[in-house]
């Protein structure tokens, strides 16, 4: 019992201020994507070509953060003078063609499914998805639940089931395997339901884009109502969409 | 022990033609009797190569690691009939090549999906329906026996896969573990060989495992093109790997705790699992480490400041780290359900190849560390780690004490400053005609690729295997004969991978 007291009392209270107070990432982490209007064409093309995930267009000068893996390689490269990575988190939206950016992302809260945000803004139900990513998004989703984030004070909470659930949260680029599975537990999720693509594989296929075994991204299957992007979204990504869209 | 097999380095290329091709009847009696005499398979796997199919196997008996190839026959007198290791690698084969193993004791799909060369399908699956699950269970009969099924979509934030209980009242005599929804077919994405695409790919094999299979990879790129890491970028990996290994252990035992009802550790750990996540956060921007290793070194220097930060950080994290974990097993309760629950004996495990901290549980000490060391790990001193009793109590002290030598390691490791250059491009140039298998003990054990270049060095073969490919057999034998209600228990005490069996 005593070891019990000395260590709560060691451990001591660990819940973040955010999104009462701001709060900053590690310099060397890697937020919303700004590319230069000024950069040359050969930069532009240089990193389009270098992206691993085809994620440049070099004509646009944009850079779509639902196929970004936010490596950083064309920051590199292009020694920032293409496109450089910003400490900013805040990065959901709610439209697909949002997330092809050359820097500017509208305001989240702004989305046009305001009944959501009466219905869902005091409790919010969801049920998790995982269709065949590396699962580093799914915990980082499960890492919602720990001290230092406590989703639960804001009456969010992921539910055992898809009846008890207000929507469904999916990860992973949608494997053949799982493909049933999921849209099985969306059905059986009462309508009206939410649905959220979160990383790069649930909005369009990740690191896996082009393997026979794997979907496009979830819009391909389902209509997606909350876009989270990164590889995986860092915890506060996933807090910051929440909170914005629902409440 | 003499054998046709020819001795490899770990994470050197070697010559194919210095790899015996053997007759089959050859290979499959050397194979065996390096097996049964103690070893263990590493690699097995098919290849095709101009409209044949051939088989590699490589094998670790004690500290070296052998190597042997023949042309695959397209049926063929299973090895797991007379030695149980080769059981999922030969089901493997099957899966991806229709190469039958005559008179497996169970074979059965891995992961369902077509096999590779449109041969006729082993398992008579029609893959035009997209449900992996639909295959007659191994059922157990009798009046009083019940099914419990389980999954893919589990009651949590988990990965999927289906699980079969066969039970008499509360006590489970079988379960059957029946995966592949992950399957998102990583080998021969990566063997399409537009390797800008291979760090993103391997690093996202299995997230939770990002540097070791990183690693992995980028040592096999290091042997194929000889290039040199320095010694900086090694202590760097090195110290990403011990940081890997800490942040899921620590997760874990918050798991285990919460499982067995205690919840201060739960959520203690559930923050100190963070806490070190952000460290990997600091040295390279992703809490995962996505982004740190590169063939060639690292992409993130080591500076003083680095140093400074997370040596403060360990300062403070350590004593807690300490405390909580003697909380854990210093309190009756938790011990009373840890105690004695899913044991596996070192027999058994041993028959099932298990590995890492589930094979050193059950009193098997390999840690590849040890015995295959790379990256900085000659430099260090890795205790020898093993538990006599094979239940979840010693599945979580193993990973207790590894935490807490891990984070030692990481403390020494800090202390030099080493200067180390930033890599970004990496020659994909490969050697022509080689073989090179890599091997590291990640957190859940020893993680192993091996490729094989044609006579123009392209990858003809990239094979990946993941601890959990040897584990999970590992959880369905912990549950023989324990009570259902102990199953989350269990599955946390392991903690194996879904995307790193499916791929
Ligand atoms: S950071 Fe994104 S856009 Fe840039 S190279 Fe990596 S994946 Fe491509
Ligand atoms: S988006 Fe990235 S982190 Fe998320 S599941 Fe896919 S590979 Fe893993």
């Amino acid at each position: 019992m005593l070891n019990t007291l000395r260590n709560r009392f060691e451990q001591g209270y660990r819940t973040s201020a955010y999104p009462k107070e701001p709060i900053e990432l590690p310099a060397r982490y890697r937020g919303r994507p700004v590319v230069n209007p000024d950069a040359s064409g050969d930069d532009a093309v240089q990193c389009a070509e270098a992206c691993p995930q085809a994620a440049i267009d070099a004509e646009n000068r944009t850079v779509d953060m639902g196929r970004c893996v936010f490596c950083g390689y064309c920051e590199r490269l292009s020694d920032g003078r293409f496109v450089s990575f910003t400490q900013d988190f805040e990065l959901g939206t709610a439209d697909r063609t949002h997330l092809i950016t050359a820097g500017d992302l509208p305001d989240l809260a702004d989305h046009s499914e305001r009944h959501f945000r009466k219905l869902f803004g005091r409790s919010l139900q969801l049920r998790q998805v995982s269709a065949a990513g590396c699962n580093a998004c799914e915990a980082d989703l499960n890492v919602l639940a720990t001290p230092f984030f406590d989703l639960a004070r804001f009456g969010i909470n992921f539910v055992a089931s898809p009846r008890h659930a207000d929507g469904i949260v999916v990860t992973g680029p949608i494997s053949r395997n799982m493909k049933t599975a999921l849209m099985e537990t969306y059905d059986a999720t009462p309508a009206p339901k939410v649905v959220i693509a979160v990383g790069a594989c649930a909005i369009s296929g990740g690191p896996f884009y082009g393997s026979p075994e794997v979907s496009e991204g979830l819009e391909s299957l389902l209509p997606v109502d909350l876009f989270i992007p990164g590889c995986p979204p860092h915890p506060l990504t996933n807090l910051h969409a929440l909170l914005t869209f629902f409440k | 022990m003499k054998t046709a097999f020819t001795e490899i380095t770990n994470g050197k290329p070697t010559e194919r033609a210095a790899i015996p091709h053997l007759p089959f009847p050859d290979f499959r009696r050397e194979a065996l009797a390096i097996v049964q005499g103690g070893g263990r398979v590493v690699h097995f796997f098919g290849y095709e190569e101009s409209d044949a199919v051939k088989l590699m196997a490589v094998l670790r008996d004690d500290d070296r690691l052998l190597a042997a190839g023949c042309d695959a026959p397209e049926a063929y007198d299973a090895l797991t009939r007379e030695c149980e290791p080769f059981h999922m690698f030969e089901r493997e084969i099957a899966e991806q090549f229709g190469i039958r193993p005559e008179g497996h004791p169970w074979l059965k799909m891995v992961r369902y999906h077509p096999n590779y060369r449109s041969a006729p399908d082993v398992f008579g699956n029609d893959y035009g329906e997209d449900i992996p699950g639909r295959y007659d269970y191994y059922a157990v009969d009798g009046e009083e026996i019940h099914e419990v099924a389980v999954g893919p979509v589990h009651a949590g934030v988990i990965e999927p896969g289906h699980f079969r209980f066969n039970c008499i009242g509360e006590r489970v005599l079988h379960l059957e573990i029946h995966l592949g929804y992950q399957h998102r077919s990583v080998e021969p994405l990566l063997t399409g060989n537009d390797y800008r695409r291979w760090p993103i790919i391997v690093e996202g094999i299995a997230g939770d495992t990002a540097i070791g299979h990183g690693l992995c990879m980028a040592q096999a790129v290091e042997g194929l093109t000889d290039l040199e890491v320095d010694a900086g970028a090694r202590i760097s990996r090195t110290i990403a790997l011990e940081f890997e290994r800490i942040a899921n252990h620590v997760g874990d035992l918050g798991a285990l705790s919460g499982d067995v009802a205690f919840l201060p550790p739960a959520n203690y750990c559930g923050r100190m699992r963070g806490d070190f996540l952000n460290m990997s956060l600091w040295m390279c921007g992703n809490r995962f480490g996505k982004g740190l290793v590169r063939p060639g070194g690292v992409r993130f220097p080591m500076t003083d400041e680095d140093r400074k930060v997370l040596t403060g950080r360990i300062d403070e994290l350590q004593p807690q780290v300490a405390h909580v974990i003697g909380l854990l097993f210093g309190t009756s309760s938790v011990r009373a359900r840890f105690d004695g629950c899913g044991a596996v004996s070192r027999s058994d495990a041993g028959h099932l190849g298990l590995v890492g901290p589930a094979g050193r549980a059950c009193g098997l000490p390999y840690d590849a560390r040890r015995v295959f060391p790379t990256e900085n790990y000659r430099r260090l001193s890795i205790p020898e780690n093993a538990e006599p009793t094979g239940d979840v109590y010693a599945r979580a002290k193993i990973r207790g004490d590894e935490v807490l030598q891990s984070i030692d390691l990481i403390r020494s490791m800090l202390r030099n400053p080493v200067e180390t250059a930033i890599i970004e491009e990496w020659p994909k140039d490969f050697a022509p005609g080689a073989v090179v298998a890599t091997v590291n003990e990640a957190w859940r054990g020893e993680v192993s690729h091996c490729l094989i270049t044609d006579d123009a060095g392209k990858v003809v073969r990239y094979k990946i295997k993941d601890p959990s490919f040897h584990n999970w057999n590992g959880l369905a034998m912990s549950l023989r004969d324990t009570g259902i209600s102990d199953f989350p228990l269990n599955n946390k005490s392991y903690n194996l991978s879904y995307c790193g069996f499916d791929l």
